[in-house]
């Protein structure tokens, strides 16, 4: 192959060589009319070679790749119990509908957490940023608050949160799993959703508060009309896929005894050992967060509009 | 100088020039790393006075101007700003600012707005004034510094000159007593540069005083009352353009002169 590449730029060189300047072919004509020179042609025709040799190479791998896979799962000697245990698709319909209304839950936790774990968040990284001295008890609130919640796994917090709340007895407390599961999620994600905020707020360049000041805004004004606007639109990739690890997360509610998606397939299972209500499940949550990434991508694509400017000075920096 | 007394004395101020700096000291930095950046600095600007900066990098211009619209905090001396200290903690700095405006050499417009909202957003959040209103003083503003139709614009979408137009029309919006302009051309090539600096001879043949720092000596020529050579922090040499760029007396204005060509 590196032969053949080899070749193909000699030829290319001896083309360039023998015709002289490659210009010559554009000089005549009026603007706009081009002819590729010899040059530009066997530049091309050399692309589109290596490109298709890419092509080929890729698809040869992956059938290589998948074949391997294929091979040594179905000739493994559980393959046929392991196959009607989990991808027995009579099972699949059977169990569709409970695993689908127990996702159901897991998307009322999400949306519900995603936007009080999103103000919150915020509200705690303006907070820790924010130099008013009346908000100092605040901000060692926010600053202990992040630490905690972060630096405790999420299970943790979910039993903590599950068992101990309601043997408080309080009595406007709501006590059901989805609750409590949905509260010990909010909790830890706002904490992340916090930092990255905190992030995005202390990305935004500095000259950026002293034109906001030096055009007579106060601290406050600059904070919330120029800072603010750039710190969300810097971080939304990681606050979006912050989410999409929410929606995954919302199934860690069923150790609760909250009956979403995971916890129906859990009991769809008990009795017959087959296990395909998790694929189903696994299925489902596949559905929405693979939808849901892609989509997050083309929009922090499409961000990159206004991010030119940062990009030549580097992470948020304006100047 | 003339045309300082051309302008006239205001009412109620009578001699008080609107800016003077009164041994200004500035430094960054502690014990052995400390630096001083401004080292006791006396200027007046007068009311329709146009005062330039000239001096290699790091001789104080952009602190110095920065100072004055108290985003740098001076060590010691005094900033007067038509009489009033102004450097004092206790005053609104808030206030202060509206009175005057300051252009980055960055341009530093906001990213996220278009153009119009960068003019808009001040006299909309500081001075509360209802859209239609700040826009049509906007476009005014537009019209005059050649951005009309690049009002719907985002910055990134500028050129480099346009971009420090329309800095330059954020900065008039409020209608400032005083135009601080830091090396507003030395981010931008000559061609930009020059359109630039065709829109502040423009503001300077109205009478609009400024405080400018510059690499540009045909410019400070042109539009300078007053030449100040800034020289590791202290003021070397100061006078007409003439005296200054032509006769200068001091070793260092004539190396600084020199180097520049």
């Amino acid at each position: 192959m590196s032969d053949d590449a080899r070749e193909g730029r000699t030829a290319g060189h001896a083309d360039a060589r023998s015709h002289g300047d490659g210009r010559s072919h554009g000089d005549g004509g009026s603007q706009g009319a081009w002819t590729p020179s010899d040059i530009a042609r066997a530049r091309t025709a050399y692309r589109r070679t290596q490109r298709r040799r890419a092509l080929l190479v890729a698809a040869v791998a992956t059938v290589i790749v998948l074949g391997a896979v294929v091979l040594v799962v179905t000739n493994a000697p559980g393959w046929e119990r392991a196959r009607d245990a989990f991808f027995s698709p009579q099972r699949a319909v059977e169990v569709l509908p409970e695993v689908a209304a127990g996702l159901w839950l897991n998307l009322r936790v999400w949306i519900v957490a995603s936007v009080v774990g999103l103000i919150v968040g915020l509200l705690l990284a303006v907070l820790r940023t924010s130099r008013i001295p009346a908000l100092f008890p605040l901000r060692l609130f926010a600053i202990a608050y992040v630490d905690v919640f972060r630096g405790v796994p999420l299970l943790l917090i979910l039993l903590l949160v599950g068992f101990g709340l309601p043997a408080l007895r309080l009595p406007w407390l709501p006590v059901s799993a989805a609750f409590l599961g949905g509260l010990a999620i909010v909790l830890t994600y706002t904490a992340y959703l916090a930092e990255i905020f905190r992030a995005g707020i202390e990305s935004v360049h500095p000259s950026q508060v002293a034109a906001a000041r030096s055009l007579g805004l106060t601290r406050g004004q600059a904070v919330r009309r120029v800072v603010l606007p750039q710190a969300v639109r810097n971080v939304t990739a990681p606050v979006a896929s912050m989410l999409v690890a929410l929606q995954k997360d919302s199934g860690l509610i069923s150790i609760l005894g909250a009956v979403d998606a995971i916890r129906a397939a859990q009991i769809a299972t008990t009795g017959d050992y087959n296990f395909t209500p998790y694929v189903v499940a696994g299925v489902l949550f596949l559905l929405i967060s693979i939808p849901l990434t892609r989509l997050v991508d083309a929009w922090s694509a499409r961000q990159g509009w206004r991010g030119q400017m940062r990009g030549i000075a580097g992470a948020g920096a304006l100047r | 100088m003339s045309r300082a007394s051309d302008g006239g004395a205001r009412p109620g101020k009578p001699d008080a020039p609107l800016l003077s700096l009164r041994g200004v000291r500035k430094t960054f930095g502690t014990g052995a790393g400390q630096h001083v950046v401004l080292d006791g600095i006396d200027l007046d600007v007068a009311e329709h006075q146009c005062v330039v900066l000239v001096g290699s990098s790091g001789s104080g211009k952009s602190t110095l101007l920065r100072a004055v619209d108290l985003l740098e905090e001076i060590d010691d001396g005094q900033i007067l700003l038509d009489g009033e200290d102004v450097a004092n903690p206790w005053v609104d700095a808030n206030a202060v600012r509206a009175r005057l405006a300051l252009v980055f050499q960055q341009y530093n417009l906001f990213p996220h707005l278009r153009v119009l909202d960068n003019l808009t957003l001040a006299p909309r959040v500081v001075h509360r004034r209802p859209r239609p209103s700040a826009e049509a003083d906007a476009h005014a503003i537009l019209e005059k510094v050649g951005l009309t139709h690049r009002a719907r614009a985002y910055p990134d979408q500028l050129s480099g000159g346009e971009q420090q137009r329309a800095a330059i029309a954020r900065a008039l919006v409020g209608g400032p007593e005083l135009l601080l302009l830091d090396e507003v051309t030395s981010a931008l090539d000559p061609a930009l540069a020059g359109e630039v600096l065709d829109l502040l001879l423009a503001l300077r043949a109205e009478g609009t005083t400024m405080l400018v720092a510059t690499h540009e000596m045909r410019f400070a020529r042109q539009v300078a009352d007053e030449i100040v050579f800034l020289h590791e922090g202290r003021i070397h040499e100061r006078g007409t353009p003439t005296q200054v760029l032509d006769h200068p007396q001091r070793d260092a204005t004539r190396e600084f002169l020199r180097r520049l060509g």
